[in-house]
């Protein structure tokens, strides 16, 4: 008993400790990372080499699925083919090599830049009327506090996609059927009771005398709000904003539901990206892979924040 | 600098009535002490003043302008919490000018960089202007706090325990500095707070507030030696002020409706003697005095005794009142 207790030290986990803890986080993260690792690997092979069985682990590198995912090309004879001058770019020259040439470009990138004008947008209100909204029911006697906050939350109780059909035909009615507005709305309102409920915590935590002294020593109370709470709650209002976006990112039910074409997101578009004689997966993962870039961007820069915003009230700053 | 009365002020938070008809004028130039338990009403008699809270009833003037309505950025008033006093993420320099750097004054960077400048100076924080405020101590702190309301220079500074956070020698030193700067400014400031040494130090006037109100108000030496009541009496004096049962100690000459005798240190005299009519029941030796805790029948007390005073635990003493304060069955003062 006494020896085994003793190792249970308050002090330092011992080497071995460690050592097993450590090895349990390197591969739990690894077997995470295999699909995404996969999927970077896939979008660098041909597309015979992406449906090889078994998959190829060592493959040569291309970037035709890249290619395929930023243009549409149509199929044309040898002879006119060599008929044309050099070709104008690498992309140029994989696509002759296949018999085929650039018809022009495909609509990732405007669907890509539907997800960015979207997701931002939709984040950027969630976390601004969330502050606004947390900040009072944090400061202010609210009638009914506590039910108008459990309705805000009750939004989350069901799937989003629960309320699809009434939403779909009341956007039919409003004219907001795949348009982005429409999309930053309906986001924005999934979103603002996390950002509700995640802000008003933060704030609750930023005692009160601060606003008051503000006040005291000359500012109106949204001067105040701006001077002194803001700043204090932009670790709050990173991990919010970091949260919301991933949802909006990565939404998808609504989005095949609501958007069809000028305002289609791009996670209803990856899929229907086909070859020819069926899907094209490197081109797939090609689009799938650029679509983790702006989330990683944003993850990264608000690192710091994020790990700050999650260990909140449990450190004394 | 100027003077701020209260009328008849009351406020309520839900059940509890947390100031009750108080009136009180503060000079202009007077430093007067709120002293009072948690719960006396202390803190919102400040907030009222500078406007945090609504009263329910009463006025409020400040250099002779009802108050009622006004926000209290245009109040003129300055407040020094008890904690959390700082912007934390803001450095000294910062803390110091922000009240400056308000929308309602709008001062120059020339006068602003001016003033943070000799008010860093008078609270002698000037070596760390450039700190960020969360790395200082205690101490440090709640001068730079201090620093912020002096900076500005309102009707009346507002202070809610500004020491209390810190330990004995800072708060002794702080109380000295306070003391000091408000005299050089003539500066008309309203200090709350339970430490009856800050009060009795510090104050031209104290007042004693107890469950919402005010119950006796003037100098340090009135309301040591002439508390209005049992309560006043029980909140001044070090050891606390023995209560005893009238009749209980030969030496006085009570008035007719006595109840209660009320005897601090200076009110009993000792003289070794047997059998005498007490016993030293325990002593605790505090190097420059010692505190008697003597029995009388059922009955026990603590005084001070010089250190030479040559008696044991056990021993036998005469104790005898002289000139005590007398309380009727109400607890009101008989003279």
């Amino acid at each position: 008993m006494s020896s085994a207790t003793s190792a249970h030290s308050v002090v330092e986990p011992s080497a071995r400790t460690k050592r097993i803890a450590g090895i349990i986080v390197v591969l739990y993260a690894v077997i995470t990372m295999v699909p995404l690792a996969w999927i970077f690997m896939t979008s660098f092979k041909s597309p015979p080499d992406s449906i090889s069985y078994p998959p190829k682990v060592v493959f040569t590198p291309t970037l035709e699925g890249y290619c395929n995912l930023f243009t549409t090309r149509t199929r044309q004879t040898p002879e006119y083919i060599q008929s044309l001058g050099p070709p104008q770019s690498i992309c140029d020259e994989i696509t002759r090599g296949r018999n085929m040439v650039i018809a022009g470009p495909s609509n990732y990138w405007p669907r890509f830049t539907n997800s960015m004008v979207i997701a931002f947008g939709s984040t950027f209100l969630a976390v601004f009327l969330g502050t606004l909204a947390a900040y009072g029911f944090s400061r202010f006697r609210v009638p009914l506090a506590d039910d108008l906050l459990f309705f805000i939350l009750s939004t989350r109780m069901m799937p989003p996609i629960a309320v699809a059909i009434p939403i779909y035909l009341m956007y039919r009615e409003l004219g907001l059927s795949d348009t982005a507005l429409g999309m930053i709305l309906l986001y924005t309102a999934v979103n603002i009771s996390l950002a509700v409920w995640l802000l008003k915590g933060f704030i609750d935590e930023i005692p009160r005398e601060y606003e008051e002294a503000a006040m005291i020593d000359g500012y109106t109370r949204l001067q105040a709000f701006r001077k002194v709470v803001l700043p204090q709650a932009t670790t709050g209002i990173a991990a919010t904003a970091i949260f919301c976006l991933i949802f909006a990112w990565n939404e998808y039910a609504f989005a095949v539901l609501l958007t069809s074409g000028s305002a289609q997101t791009a996670p209803p578009f990856i899929p229907t990206i086909i070859g020819e004689g069926g899907m094209d997966w490197p081109a797939v993962a090609a689009g799938t892979t650029i679509f983790l870039v702006p989330i990683l961007v944003f993850t990264i820069l608000l690192r710091n924040q994020l790990l700050r915003g999650i260990t909140f009230g449990a450190v004394r700053k | 600098m100027a003077e701020v009365t209260l009328a008849g002020i009351s406020k309520t938070f839900g059940q509890t009535e947390a100031v009750h008809n108080v009136s009180l004028t503060i000079r202009d130039g007077e430093f007067v002490v709120l002293l009072g338990p948690t719960g006396a009403g202390k803190t919102t008699t400040l907030r009222l003043i500078a406007g945090l809270e609504a009263p329910d009833s009463g006025r409020i003037t400040i250099a002779g302008r009802d108050v009622a309505g006004v926000a209290p950025a245009t109040r003129d008033v300055a407040f020094v919490f008890q904690q959390y006093s700082l912007y934390p993420h803001l450095t000294v320099y910062e803390n110091l000018a922000f009240p400056l750097r308000s929308p309602a004054r709008r001062l120059q960077d020339a006068e602003i960089d001016a003033r943070v400048r000799e008010v860093a100076k008078m609270v002698r924080i000037d070596h760390k202007l450039q700190n960020r405020s969360t790395r200082l101590s205690g101490g440090e702190m709640q001068r730079v706090a201090i620093g912020r309301a002096l900076v500005r220079k309102p009707a009346i500074y507002l202070m809610d325990e500004p020491l209390s956070s810190l330990d004995a020698k800072l708060r002794a030193e702080l109380r000295l500095e306070l003391k000091r700067i408000q005299s050089e400014l003539g500066a008309t400031l309203l200090y709350v707070t339970h430490d009856q040494v800050e009060a009795m130090t510090m104050a031209d006037r104290i007042g004693i507030l107890a469950e919402g109100k005010l119950v006796q108000i003037g100098t340090p030496r009135e309301i040591y030696s002439n508390p209005a009541n049992l309560h006043v009496a029980a909140r001044l004096g070090q050891p606390h002020i023995n209560l005893l049962p009238q009749g209980l100690l030969p030496g006085c000459s009570a008035p007719a409706g006595t109840k209660t005798i009320g005897a601090r240190t200076e009110h009993l005299e000792i003289s070794a003697s047997t059998p005498g009519n007490a016993e030293i029941d325990w002593i605790e030796h505090l190097g420059d005095q010692n505190h008697l805790h003597i029995r009388v029948g059922e009955h026990k007390l603590v005084t001070l005794a010089d250190p030479y005073l040559a008696i044991q635990r056990g021993d036998r003493i005469n104790l005898k009142l002289r000139n005590p304060l007398y309380f009727d069955a109400g607890g009101q003062r008989l003279t």
